[in-house]
Parts: structure tokens; C-alpha cells; sequence
């Protein structure tokens, strides 16, 4: 390595720490993925049907989300009806 | 009873058989009758690396099957008294291991051995979950690289959900941190992920550090488990690791750049 490639090592920035820095956001993401119970997928396509009786929606028109905390969980449901 | 463990990974080619075959051996060094399973099946390579592969007769399967007993497939290392392999099969069947049939050769492995040192193969299928359930530790084997270190993570997930223990409800299973092909000199130039690094983001206790070394392959090449090389940056690493996994305190070693004499800076050497 010469004195130039030192000076353009610099600029470019250290690639370990930009790996770091991903690494921990999609790890710190699919931790929280990964608590979630297997029966959500199965809920959410359900509702989805329930709900298409009285109101056209599409899939992602529906969140459901769980969140634990201390000894009880929240079910989290999120739709969002079509313009009126 | 032996405690059984299972050197894992997700991602593959991180170097977990080469990990298998190196604990196994260092346990049987001090004392501990020690058997190592190919859970690999479709792809035996267990047997290449202990230099015993012209020896496998009948394999995993067989006794599953009960085509043979135990005592007629477990293969008995040449050069070490307490070390034995059973060798995985090389049957294209994926189904051929059973959750059933694998529970029962080990538990009749665990009567007689002290450790039952399980090779995972690669991925998150049957195979790889069939060799991290009845486990009692787990080495995750990783590389310092960004898919690495997420399939480890992933892995972590697995262990700490399915597993007999966490059906059981009992407590769970240990997670040892092994980080292999480590370059100090890389990770010196920002160019590769440090241990400190890989420790914060997998935070599990660190087993050890082997460095990327020639003495892998040259190991490999001729069916010696590099933890006999003990000349070796290598051999040596993977003897502090199983201490460490014995309860021993020791230093970590190899993890900064080797300072080069001015006899090499100044003709230069061969890496
Ligand atoms: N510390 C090391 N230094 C240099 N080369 C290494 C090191 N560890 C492993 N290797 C090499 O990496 C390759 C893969 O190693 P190994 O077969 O142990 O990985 P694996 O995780 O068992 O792979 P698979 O997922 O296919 O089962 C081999 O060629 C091996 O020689
Ligand atoms: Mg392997």
C-alpha cells in the first residue's frame, strides 16, 4: 500500500464498520420477526377474507402485529379501509 | 452420561466439519472418550477430514435402520485410544435420519461416551435440525463476514426454539461463539469484521478464535485433524477453545497482526 491508496482507503470509509452497521439492523429486525407466533400469517389472510365481505381491501390493507409486554400481549390489528 | 454437542452454522463451508473433527480430537487428547457424528447425509466428508474414510463400513443410517448395531459402525480412530466417528450415509434419500431414529443411537451412545460431538450439515432443514435438537451445547461456527454472521444469528433462533430442551422446557441450551478464518492483518485495515465486533451483535460467549491459516488445508489434505498440528496458529487455536469448553480460563491468542522480523520486511516472505 502506498501513500495514495492510504489517502483513498480514508475517503472511501471503513467497510467492516458499514458491515457492522447493517449487520446489527437486520439482525436487531429479524430478532423481533422471529418471537412472533406462527399462527400470524394464518390469522391476518383470514381476516383479510372476513372483513373483504363488507368492504373491499386489499391483503397488505391489514397489520396485525403482537407485542409482549411483561406477562401480557397486545394483539395489534391495523386496517385501512378504501377512500369513501 | 455424555454431554452431547452440536457444532452448527447455517451458512456453509464456514468450517464447521473442520471444527467437529478438531474439538472432537482435543477432548479425546485429555482423556475424554469422545465420538463424532456425520449428520451430513448425501454429503459424508467427516471421515475425509479424520483420515479414516477407506474404514467406514456401515454408516448413521445403517443403524438407524438397524441394518447394523453401533458397535459394528462406530469406526476407532488409529491414532487416539479414546476417539471414535460415526460416519453419516451417502444415500441420495433426505428422509433417511428420523427424529425417532436419531434419539435412539444417541441415547445409547450418550451411556457409553462423555461427549457426542454432532456436525451439523449446512442450512436450516431436516438434517441441520435433527443434529441441534437433542443438544446440550451448540458452537456456532462463524465467519466474520455480513451472511455469515446473520445465518448465525438465525441459528441462535433455532436453538434457543427447537430443541428437545425447549420442548422440555428445560434449561436452555449453552451457545458457545466460535469465530474461524479470522485475519488479523484484514480486520487491522478496517477491511473485515473484528471479534469485538461479531461478539456485540451475536452476544454469546466466545469459544475461541481460529485464524485463517494454510495449516487447515495442509491438514485436511492429509486426513489429520488440525488440532494434532500443534506447531500449528490453528492447532494451538482450536487447543485453547476446547479448554475453554472444558471450564479452563485462557487467553486469546492470535488475534492481533504477527509482527514481521526485519529479516522478512527486508526480503519479504511467503504468506
Ligand atoms: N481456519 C481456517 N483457515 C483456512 N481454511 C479453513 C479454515 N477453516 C476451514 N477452512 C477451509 O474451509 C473449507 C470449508 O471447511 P469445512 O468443510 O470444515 O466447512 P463446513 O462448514 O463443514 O462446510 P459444509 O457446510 O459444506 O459442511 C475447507 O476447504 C477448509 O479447509
Ligand atoms: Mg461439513
Amino acid at each position: 500500500m502506498n501513500i495514495f491508496d492510504f489517502f483513498r482507503d480514508r475517503k472511501k470509509g471503513n467497510t467492516a464498520s458499514v458491515a457492522k452497521e447493517r449487520l446489527q439492523i437486520i439482525v436487531a429486525h429479524e430478532r423481533g420477526q422471529r418471537n412472533t407466533p406462527d399462527y400470524l400469517p394464518a390469522l391476518q389472510k383470514e381476516l383479510v377474507e372476513v372483513i373483504r365481505k363488507y368492504v373491499a381491501i386489499d391483503n397488505d390493507d391489514v397489520h396485525v402485529a403482537l407485542e409482549n409486554q411483561g406477562s401480557c400481549s397486545i394483539l395489534e390489528l391495523n386496517i385501512t379501509l378504501p377512500d369513501r | 452420561m455424555a454431554k452431547i454437542i452440536v457444532v452448527t452454522s447455517g451458512k456453509g463451508g464456514v468450517g464447521k466439519t473442520t471444527t467437529s473433527a478438531a474439538i472432537g480430537t482435543g477432548l479425546a487428547l485429555r482423556g475424554h472418550k469422545t465420538v463424532i457424528v456425520d449428520f451430513d447425509v448425501g454429503l459424508r466428508n467427516l471421515d475425509l477430514i479424520m483420515g479414516c474414510e477407506r474404514r467406514v463400513v456401515y454408516d448413521f443410517v445403517n443403524v438407524v435402520n438397524e441394518e447394523a448395531n453401533l458397535q459394528q459402525a462406530l469406526i476407532k480412530d488409529k491414532r487416539l485410544e479414546n476417539l471414535y466417528v460415526l460416519a453419516a450415509s451417502q444415500t441420495r434419500d433426505k428422509d433417511a435420519l428420523t427424529q425417532d431414529g436419531v434419539e435412539k443411537v444417541l441415547t445409547e451412545l450418550a451411556k457409553d461416551f462423555d461427549f457426542v460431538i454432532c456436525d451439523s450439515p449446512a442450512g436450516i432443514e431436516k438434517g441441520a435440525s435433527l443434529a441441534m435438537y437433542f443438544a446440550d451445547e451448540a458452537i456456532v461456527v462463524t465467519n466474520p463476514e455480513v451472511s455469515s454472521v446473520r445465518d448465525s444469528d438465525r441459528m441462535l433462533g433455532l436453538l434457543s426454539s427447537k430443541s428437545r430442551r425447549a420442548a422440555n422446557n428445560e434449561e436452555p441450551i449453552k451457545e458457545h461463539l466460535l469465530l474461524t478464518r479470522y485475519n488479523p492483518e484484514r480486520v487491522s485495515k478496517g477491511e473485515m469484521l473484528g471479534v469485538e465486533d461479531v461478539e456485540e451483535i451475536l452476544a454469546i460467549r466466545l469459544l475461541g478464535v481460529i485464524p485463517e491459516s494454510t495449516a487447515v488445508l495442509k491438514a485436511s489434505n492429509s486426513g489429520v485433524p488440525v488440532i494434532l498440528d500443534d506447531q500449528s496458529d490453528a492447532g494451538q487455536a482450536y487447543s485453547d477453545a476446547v479448554d475453554r469448553l472444558l471450564g479452563k480460563e485462557m487467553p486469546h491468542r492470535f488475534l492481533d497482526v504477527k509482527k514481521k522480523g526485519w529479516m522478512e520486511r527486508l526480503f519479504g516472505g511467503r504468506e
